[in-house]
């Protein structure tokens, strides 16, 4: 008897005291929004200073510290607080002199002439010889005498012949045929020559230094004393927080952990509204329902048409992104928008009877079950695929979620192609032709198998050809292939939206996939 | 005797009302637990949502019940799983004892020996993710504790004299541990398999709150409360719903254990 009544009062003690703590909580929050409510309003329009340190969250780990091995979009975004290319994007999506303070275009598009900068030094104290640069190029292009063949070679750069030194401030980088798209790829790092320890311990000439780095936990870079913009950085230094997933990241930003987190859903935008600034910019990535090409059904393009048809993107940006963002028809995003097709938007509208009978014409009159390989780590593209499952629903297809690991999908998916479908975002360079070049039959970034001869001959012409508005018009083409060959289900080109610190100022979006911690300083 | 009841009573009051909750989500819910709905994103609990609405302005009470079934099916096959085998092999090894005992008495022990998440872990990892992968890695992973209890009731009932007479009178092995010693062992087993039900759903909520068991968008109490910790503060009702639903479940079991 006594026993029992003790356990009752237990009980009721339990859920007592949960509702208090959870009440408790509820205060918590309020107090926190009014205290944070006048720091705003007196944080405005304060000037930059030096010195002091931010936290950054970044949902991957690095793959490779050495800025000519990493191929991951996750990795390149944080590198370039480190490394410079000859070139270096701009805000606008210019491609502005870094390493070299001006370059010269032959005009038959075959002779790229670069001047070094003045006074530019590497982390470790030396000044930049014109024998580094040409180190670099060589080792990116392939050229030197032992090349490491874990360095992926770029078809844009394997047009290059050879790396002449002029003298001691010039160099001539010569192509085996005209190009005058090559600049883009000028933008991979500037390293010493005969360097051997950039996979540990990286050096390079950017506004900041790599200081350490912990695999799954963080990337430490400080300040870069030598830095030849002498108003840059502003910051001390910058430590790189992997975390798990965007979920983990909003509670460490809600605890302020974090200072700045790129990837944020618009939901967590909307609860971080009050208690940090929240910038809205696009990611310039080409987020697609990605079909492999080469495997049952996808090989039918009637079957990835009909998916095309079944998929209503607008629903999907409403749902996933609050409706921020914008729709892509093709694998292109907005901010090129000179070599956009705008009338590939219209061509998949969202039609589930069409799709129907698409699948019926492709013997498929029931649907079929299929499944997505979707990156755990990526809320955002698990949220899609949600979305997209409930949506092929409608057309009898059962598509079924598969999570995995980064560095799983990497492997599985991207190197092995070893998959049936995915959602993943694809970054580019600054030139169109990245964003079009991987779907070559040949090519090794061409993960969906998408094959198709006469891409391959279009293709081959835009890239030779000098003529810009040829070149504007043979993208294009490719842009329709593409659309018209439904070789992936082109969603959108998905908002950024980014949580800052209300003391920080600075924070600048990109037309390409970077974060620049050089712009960034604290307002007093 | 009195105590025993009260727990017993409100255990089985507590079960009673699950069970009533996961029947007739099998047969009718008032929405489709995976339709999406933009106008109604993030609703709080109202008289049309009663539990409100998630991220996806799907009806969570539909939810709720979705996967309150999901984490009950696969608690009761990974129970089934975890009783059939340990109480063959507890039985075998229990009743001859000897070579055969000290075998599977060493293997169990090795399992024993990991913790269960972590073995849990690596059944996921090589067979992959998924509702079926998750039943079998769990059901591996409860024989051992029911092959122990009921080799140790079999060695306690088998010293008995009425199972010493059905050996002189000549019945077969099978059939006296099957049919004279197995039903003795019932009273025991009982209670490790409502103490296994609990445990089996907090594993199931464990892991697929870790992305490891069942996948999105299918629902699972584990799962719901995974997507719901982003929105802890700003739509607790999205939590707060499959977490009741976990604390009454396992709470009934424990009473009703006890009494």
């Amino acid at each position: 008897m006594k026993k029992g009544k003790l356990k009752f009062a237990f009980l009721i003690l339990a859920v007592f005291s949960l509702s208090i703590v959870l009440s408790a909580c509820q205060d918590n929050m309020k107090k926190e929004k009014v205290s944070e409510t006048p720091t705003t309003d007196a944080n405005k329009s304060l000037e930059p200073t030096y010195g002091g340190s931010i936290v950054v969250g970044i949902l991957q780990d690095l793959d490779s510290l050495d800025p000519h091995k990493a191929v991951a979009a996750g990795t390149k975004e944080v590198q370039f607080n480190i490394f410079e290319g000859l070139v270096k994007p701009d805000v606008d999506g210019n491609l502005v002199p870094a390493v070299a303070s001006k370059y010269d275009i032959s005009d038959d598009g075959k002779v790229y002439t670069f001047t070094l900068r003045d006074g530019v030094k590497f982390h470790n104290g030396k000044l930049v010889t014109v024998d580094d640069l040409i180190y670099s190029v060589k080792r990116c292009a392939g050229l030197l005498d032992k090349t490491d063949k874990s360095i992926v070679v770029e078809p844009a750069l394997s047009n290059i012949q050879d790396v002449v030194k002029v003298d001691d401030k010039n160099i001539e980088i010569v192509l085996k045929e005209a190009n005058t798209e090559l600049l883009g790829y000028l933008t991979f790092a500037i390293i010493p020559k005969d360097y051997k320890d950039e996979a540990t311990k990286p050096i390079g000439t950017g506004p900041f230094k790599f200081e350490s780095y912990t695999p799954l936990e963080s990337l430490v870079v400080t300040k870069n004393e030598d830095y030849y913009d002498n108003k840059k950085p502003y910051l001390d230094k910058v430590t790189f927080k992997i975390v798990a997933n965007t979920d983990s990241a909003f509670l460490e930003l809600k605890s302020g952990a974090i200072d700045i987190f790129p990837y944020l859903t618009d939901d967590q935008a909307n609860q971080l509204a009050d208690t940090f600034n929240i910038k809205t910019g696009n990611m310039n990535l080409v987020q697609a329902l990605f079909l492999n090409n080469a495997v049952e059904p996808f090989n039918n393009p009637k079957v990835r048409q009909a998916l095309s048809y079944a998929v209503d993107k607008k629903a999907i940006l409403d749902m996933v992104a609050g409706g921020k963002g914008n729709t892509i028809g093709t694998n292109m995003f907005h901010a090129f928008s000179k070599y956009y097709e705008k009338s590939l938007d219209k061509v998949y509208t969202f039609d589930v009877q069409k799709a129907k009978d698409l699948l019926a014409e492709a013997g498929y009159p029931d649907g079929f079950d299929m499944t997505i390989t979707v990156p755990s780590n990526y809320q955002y593209h698990v949220d899609t695929a949600q979305v997209l499952v409930e949506q092929l629903k409608a057309i009898g297809v059962n598509a079924k979620i598969e999570q995995v690991e980064w560095a799983s999908w990497l492997s599985d998916v991207y190197t092995n192609r070893n998959y049936q479908s995915t959602i993943i975002g694809v970054d580019a360079k600054l030139a169109p032709r990245d964003v079009l070049e991987r779907y070559a039959s040949t090519a090794s970034g061409n993960f969906i198998n998408y094959k198709n001869p006469d891409y391959d001959k279009i293709l081959d012409k835009a890239i030779k050809t000098t003529n810009d508005d040829e070149k504007v018009t043979l993208y294009k083409e490719l842009e329709t292939l593409l659309t018209n060959d439904a070789a992936s289900v082109y969603i959108q080109d998905p908002p950024l939206l980014v949580a800052v610190n209300k003391k920080l100022g600075g924070y600048t979006f990109y037309p390409v996939y970077v974060q620049d911690m050089a712009s960034v300083y604290f307002t007093k | 005797m009195k105590t025993k009841n009260i727990n017993f009573i409100i255990g089985s009051i507590l079960v009673g009302i699950m069970l009533v909750f996961v029947l007739i989500g099998i047969f009718y819910t008032p929405y489709n637990p995976n339709q999406m709905d933009g106008s109604v994103k993030n609703m709080a609990p109202s008289f049309t949502h009663f539990f409100g609405t998630d991220n996806f302005g799907r009806d969570i009470f539909s939810r709720c019940m979705e996967g309150a079934k999901t984490t009950f099916l696969v608690a009761i096959i990974t129970v089934s799983i975890g009783v059939i085998f340990g109480t063959v092999i507890g039985a075998i090894s229990g009743y001859y004892g000897g070579i055969l005992d000290e075998i599977f008495m060493r293997i169990i022990d090795v399992l024993l020996a990991f913790p269960s998440i972590l073995l849990a872990l690596v059944f996921v990892s090589v067979l992959g993710t998924g509702t079926f992968n998750i039943i079998v890695a769990l059901g591996i992973l409860f024989i051992p504790s029911f092959a122990r209890v009921v080799r140790s009731e079999v060695i306690a009932i088998k010293q008995l004299d009425y199972v010493k007479n059905a050996k002189l009178m000549g019945a077969s092995s099978l059939r006296i541990m099957f049919v004279h010693i197995l039903p003795s062992t019932f009273p025991i087993l009982l209670s490790a398999i409502t103490i296994g039900f609990n445990n089996a759903i907090l594993a199931e909520a464990g892991m697929s709150y870790l992305g490891l068991g069942v996948q999105p968008p299918e629902a699972s109490l584990g799962r719901m409360l995974s997507e719901a910790q982003t929105y802890i503060f700003s739509a607790p009702w999205y939590a707060i719903a499959p977490g009741i639903i976990i604390v009454v479940t396992v709470l009934g079991f424990s009473l009703m254990n006890e009494g």
